[in-house]
């Protein structure tokens, strides 16, 4: 048997179904343990005092902002190539979930960023990545919201997230250039993994897991609901043809 | 393949609004611009490079929707389809129309208008250079989202909200190598990277945009 | 030359329109097709002339060979007539304009702007496009639209003598062209919802739940 046998949409609504409350239960748990051994079991950073404790969210919600797009550039590389409709729409399900993780890492970020830098803000490379990043996730979602056939929408998002790809990755990286060149000696990074003790990092892995697994069950739950949406569609299509 | 490009030209220079509306709106963004920071010549010499990048790119987009609109409405383009030109040469010579409709007369009155920003002279020259390796990507990223939209009836807003943040790597390294410039440093390196981005749009967009016509052809 | 299809089903938008369209036309032959309003002729043409992709079947020919006229002109209202087909004479290759100006006697509307024409005018030089593409096989749509009689006339006698050169077409019009040899397809058997064959759509699947 074929992974590909899933992709069609009957199939899919089946095995996801079976699959989306285990998930979410998971997701749960894992965000209940994680977040409350984070916050609760852990000792005050000697530097950061208990700031450091909002790591719990901003990490894992900024590793699924990434990942994220990463799931809609694989599933839109699927639509194109093999054209199953349900890698599609889980592109487009993952959208607005990225786009909110994106949020929150920014939200997170910046009232970590109050009490450490004494800002909200900065044009620090990574902030501005993250920033970067919400706009491409509004531009993919305005796009799949302003087309109005479902097929040529799949195919012209799928288009656009190759090519943003691309970009996103490149201001990634011009980003670092040009922030070293106006802010000269600016020392501001959010680069604490290798500072990271262990008292801190077995909770953040349990909560990285739990982000995870609400993604994926954010996602299947959209996917099923756009499966829905198009069925409808195609059912009210056949009623006015016929 | 030329009489496309002759086509689009005259098409631009007929129907008014191209060569003209792109960089008189560059010269108002530029003229408005003291007047919201004051007219303090160390200010404006200092953010001259930024203003002029910002402003030549937003002028860009001013008239993309019109790059296949018109063209898709009448019909045009269906039977530019069925032609022997490929449609990535057609989206090619129409990314080259467009610049040369508003990138490069931008690139021309660019330096003038960095007299009334009190840009420093050294950097003149970078601006030059900048926009003109520069300004190319901007019309190919363009003509991108102009052949994202082409089917819709409102696409000119969502033209920008596309390709505003396709513009950001191009923005970055242009406006970096002119406000090195303007301080006296090699900005080569900046200026290589904006050659290396226009040459890898003119490498894989031609095939993005094209794709992207025969969809909302379909 | 010849063309045909075989099996052709062409879909518009996401819908499949057509189902198992097959005919031949031979060289020097015309096909007509006939249907009411919305049964599928512009999607069929827009099929073959390799716009839309066909969902199944084939095409027995090259969409190269292929010059196809639309319901909209697609003229530039800002240039001239002769700059209109100059345009399209060099896209396509030929250069030429005489034989397209002489067979829809446009000598006299050269340097008139595509947007002082007439509607009828604007017609006719859409049509003489035709001519400038050098393709075997004219695929049109509604081509008769706002033609006066005179005209009319003159368009058919631009299509006979390019069926007598070897060429075909195919035409989706509602009124005679008294055309040689002409056949006539209708094409309202193909209609995909009048046929019981199973949806393609994933989403309609009956194990849906």
């Amino acid at each position: 048997m074929s992974i590909w046998e899933y992709a069609n949409p009957t199939r899919f609504m089946q095995t996801s179904g079976k699959l989306l409350p285990a998930v979410s239960v998971l997701s749960f748990v894992c965000l209940v343990v994680g977040l409350i051994w984070g916050f609760f079991f852990t000792p005050d950073d000697y530097r950061q005092g208990s700031t450091v404790k909002i790591i719990y969210l901003h990490v894992p919600s900024a590793l699924m902002a990434i990942n994220g797009w990463l799931m809609m550039l694989v599933t839109s590389l699927i639509w194109l190539v093999r054209r199953h409709h349900v890698s599609a729409l889980a592109a487009k399900a993952a959208a607005p979930v990225g786009l909110t993780m994106t949020i929150i890492a920014l939200v997170t970020g910046a009232i970590w960023g109050q009490p450490m830098w004494g800002t909200y803000w900065a044009w620090d490379p990574r902030l501005t990545s993250f920033l970067i990043l919400f706009l491409f996730y509004l531009g993919y979602m305005a796009l799949w919201a302003a087309i109005e056939n479902p097929d040529t929408a799949a195919d012209l998002t799928a288009v656009l997230c190759l090519v943003g790809s691309v970009f996103a990755l490149l201001s990634r990286y011009a980003v670092n250039f040009w922030n070293q060149g106006l802010h000269q000696g600016a020392s501001l990074s959010l680069d604490k993994e290798e500072n990271v003790a262990d008292v801190f990092f077995f909770p953040l892995l349990v909560a990285i897991a739990g982000f995870v697994l609400l993604f994926l069950a954010l996602v299947l739950l959209r996917t099923r609901t756009e499966i829905r949406i198009r069925r409808a569609g195609a059912l009210i299509a056949r009623e006015r043809l016929s | 393949m030329i009489a496309l490009l002759r086509r689009d030209l005259k098409l631009a220079i007929r129907a008014g609004g191209g060569f003209g509306l792109g960089l008189a709106f560059f010269l108002i963004l530029v003229v408005l611009v003291p007047f919201g920071v004051g007219p303090e010549s160390g200010i404006l010499s200092r953010i001259a490079p930024g203003i002029l990048w910002v402003g030549a790119l937003l002028s860009c987009l001013l008239s993309l929707d019109r790059i296949f609109q018109l063209d898709y409405e009448d019909g045009t383009l269906d039977l530019l389809a069925t032609a022997p030109l490929p449609l990535e040469a057609a989206a090619t010579l129409k990314a080259l129309s467009h610049w040369l409709t508003t990138g490069l007369p931008l690139t021309i009155a660019a330096p003038f208008l960095g007299v009334l920003l009190s840009m420093p002279s050294e950097a003149t020259l970078w601006l030059v250079a900048s926009l003109a390796i520069g300004t190319p990507a901007l019309s190919m990223l363009g003509t991108f989202g102009a052949a994202l939209t082409v089917g819709l009836k409102r696409g000119g807003l969502l033209v920008s909200l596309l390709v505003l943040p396709l513009y950001m790597p191009t923005l970055i390294f242009g406006a970096e190598a002119v406000s090195r410039g303007a301080q006296g440093l090699p900005a080569t390196t900046a200026l290589l990277f904006l050659a290396a981005i226009t040459a890898g749009c003119a490498a894989l967009l031609p095939f993005a945009s094209a794709a992207a016509l025969r969809m909302n052809l379909r | 030359m010849k063309f045909g299809v075989e099996n052709l089903a062409c879909r518009r938008g996401e819908v499949t329109v057509l189902i198992g369209v097959t005919f031949d036309v031979a060289a020097g032959e015309a096909l007509i097709l006939r249907g009411p309003n919305g049964s599928g002729k512009t999607t069929l043409l827009r099929c073959l002339a390799g716009l839309t992709p066909p969902v199944a079947g084939r095409l027995l020919f090259s969409t190269e060979d292929v010059a196809y006229a639309a319901h909209a002109d697609g003229l530039k209202a800002q240039l001239s007539v002769a700059e209109n087909l100059q345009f399209w004479a060099d896209i396509f290759g030929t250069h030429d304009i005489a034989p397209a100006v002489e067979a829809f006697e446009l000598g006299g509307l050269l340097t008139r702007r595509a947007q002082d024409l007439s509607a009828g005018q604007k017609r006719r030089l859409s049509l003489s496009r035709l001519m400038l593409t050098g393709r075997a096989i004219w695929a049109l749509d509604e081509p008769t639209v706002s033609l006066d009689a005179e005209n009319v006339a003159r368009f058919a006698a631009a299509i006979t003598a390019h069926l007598a050169a070897g060429g075909s077409a195919i035409l989706a019009t509602h009124i005679d062209l008294g055309l040689p040899s002409a056949r006539t397809l209708d094409i309202s058997p193909f209609r995909a919802i009048l046929q019981d064959a199973p949806s393609d759509d994933p989403f309609l699947d009956e194990t849906f739940s």
